[in-house]
């Protein structure tokens, strides 16, 4: 079965959804990257989906999913770089993410963590 | 072969000339045909639609101008409805350049059999049903033209309407005019999402001073653009909220969760000042104390 990979950057994860999700590699996801943020001690999560064609309600619901989650344990979830037709039917659906933080690319994801972690805690040391 | 094709093919024949001088005449008393060159462009159409008749009626099967051997004809006519739609003629204008025929036809039939009442209530019935149709067809071609220019206008008028400029760097305003119904939405959308990816903006302003009423439909379709945006990572600002507009929007009880400016100006001012920049009035602060650089 494929796996998603998660990679670290500072103290951010940053996972790239590039092949069809199902129920099975969603959990193992969740499963993985819960893992990771408290073993990481990650204060960032960013999903990337610019090679999703197609996002339904399913993917949807997991993207609201994992950053619930996150937030439980202390981190930001950014999802970056939707496509244009991506949103237009996520708003048609009625899905408006509302839950999830988005930003137009992983530079801006990246800045948009630093922006929220600054402001809750100014003076928190940034791990790196 | 049929009947009625038959006696018009064998009256064109033989009555060619007469049939069209005839016919030129009641044109130019029934439509008013004024000036030579109108005049010279009415007898070559004349010309060109008994030519065509005949040919058409010496191969058809059947009375039915829909059938393929009619096809030269509906060609000419719907020739003639584009070209007269486009000179902004009426429908009764155009329509009566092929009803204008029934009048020498009449003659002609009458000349031809009069002592046979049956025969000839018979023919007119006949000649005059294949003149209403081609009328009847001259009319549908008409407007069906109608309908195209006016969808063409429309198309038009919905790229012109729906422009997005960028005011800064990394700040996109989309002044919206006229009334936002969903295909419109579907194109401010389209086009505003296009324009967060290629400049990578963060800000976008929405401006409703041209949009003449806000009902909840309207609203609808301005959430729908602003939590669209907002998947991109753009938020969005609302501004040129006239009075009326935001008396309206409280009485229907509409929520828009969106920041709102009164002003195109105000938004901006919000807009740069959330990317930290900041316009500075140089005359003033330039007196109490010099900037330290």
């Amino acid at each position: 079965m494929a796996e998603i990979p998660i990679l670290k950057i500072g103290d951010c994860l940053l996972v790239s959804i590039q092949v069809d999700m199902h129920d099975r590699l969603a959990l193992a996801l969740q499963d993985d990257l819960t893992e990771r943020i408290v073993a990481d001690r990650a204060r960032g999560v960013m999903i990337d989906i610019s090679a999703l064609e197609i996002v339904d309600s399913f993917i949807g619901r997991m993207l609201n999913n994992i950053a619930a989650m996150s937030r439980v344990l202390d981190a930001v979830t950014v999802v970056v770089g939707m496509r244009p037709a991506v949103a237009i039917t996520l708003v048609e659906l009625g899905l408006g993410l509302t839950g999830v933080r988005t930003a137009l690319n992983v530079d801006k994801g990246l800045a948009l963590i630093r922006r929220i972690i600054d402001s809750e805690d100014p003076d928190a040391d940034r791990v790196g | 072969m049929s009947g009625t094709s038959n006696v018009i093919l064998s009256l064109i024949d033989r009555h060619y000339q007469r049939l069209l001088t005839e016919w030129l005449a009641c044109l130019k008393r029934d439509a008013g045909i004024g000036g030579a060159q109108r005049e010279a462009e009415a007898a070559e159409l004349a010309k060109r639609f008994l030519e065509e008749l005949r040919q058409c009626a010496a191969v058809a099967q059947s009375d039915d101008i829909h059938a393929s051997e009619w096809a030269p004809l509906r060609d000419l006519l719907d020739d003639l409805s584009r070209t007269r739609v486009n000179q902004g003629f009426s429908a009764g204008e155009t329509t009566i350049f092929v009803f204008s025929l029934k009048e020498p036809l009449f003659e002609l039939l009458r000349r031809e059999m009069g002592k046979n009442a049956d025969d000839l209530a018979r023919e007119i019935w006949c000649t005059s049903r294949l003149v209403d149709t081609l009328g009847l067809y001259t009319v549908e071609s008409y407007s069906r033209t109608r309908e195209e220019v006016i969808t063409r206008q429309q198309q038009e008028l919905l790229e012109l309407s729906t422009p997005v400029v960028e005011l800064w760097d990394g700040v996109l305003a989309l002044p919206l005019i006229g009334t936002l119904d969903s295909a419109r939405t579907q194109i401010v959308m389209e086009s505003l999402l296009e324009r967060i990816v290629t400049s990578g903006a963060e800000i976008a302003i929405i401006d409703i001073t041209g949009v003449p009423t806000v009902d909840t439909l309207v609203a609808q379709h301005l959430i729908k653009t602003i939590s669209a945006a907002r998947l991109m990572g753009a938020d969005c600002i609302l501004s040129g909220i006239r009075p009326q507009i935001a008396q309206t929007i409280v009485h229907l009880g509409l929520e828009l969760n969106v920041v709102s400016k009164a002003t195109m100006a105000d938004a901006l001012a919000l807009a740069l000042r959330r990317s930290g920049k900041a316009v500075v009035d140089r005359a003033k602060s330039a007196a109490p104390a010099p900037p330290a650089e």
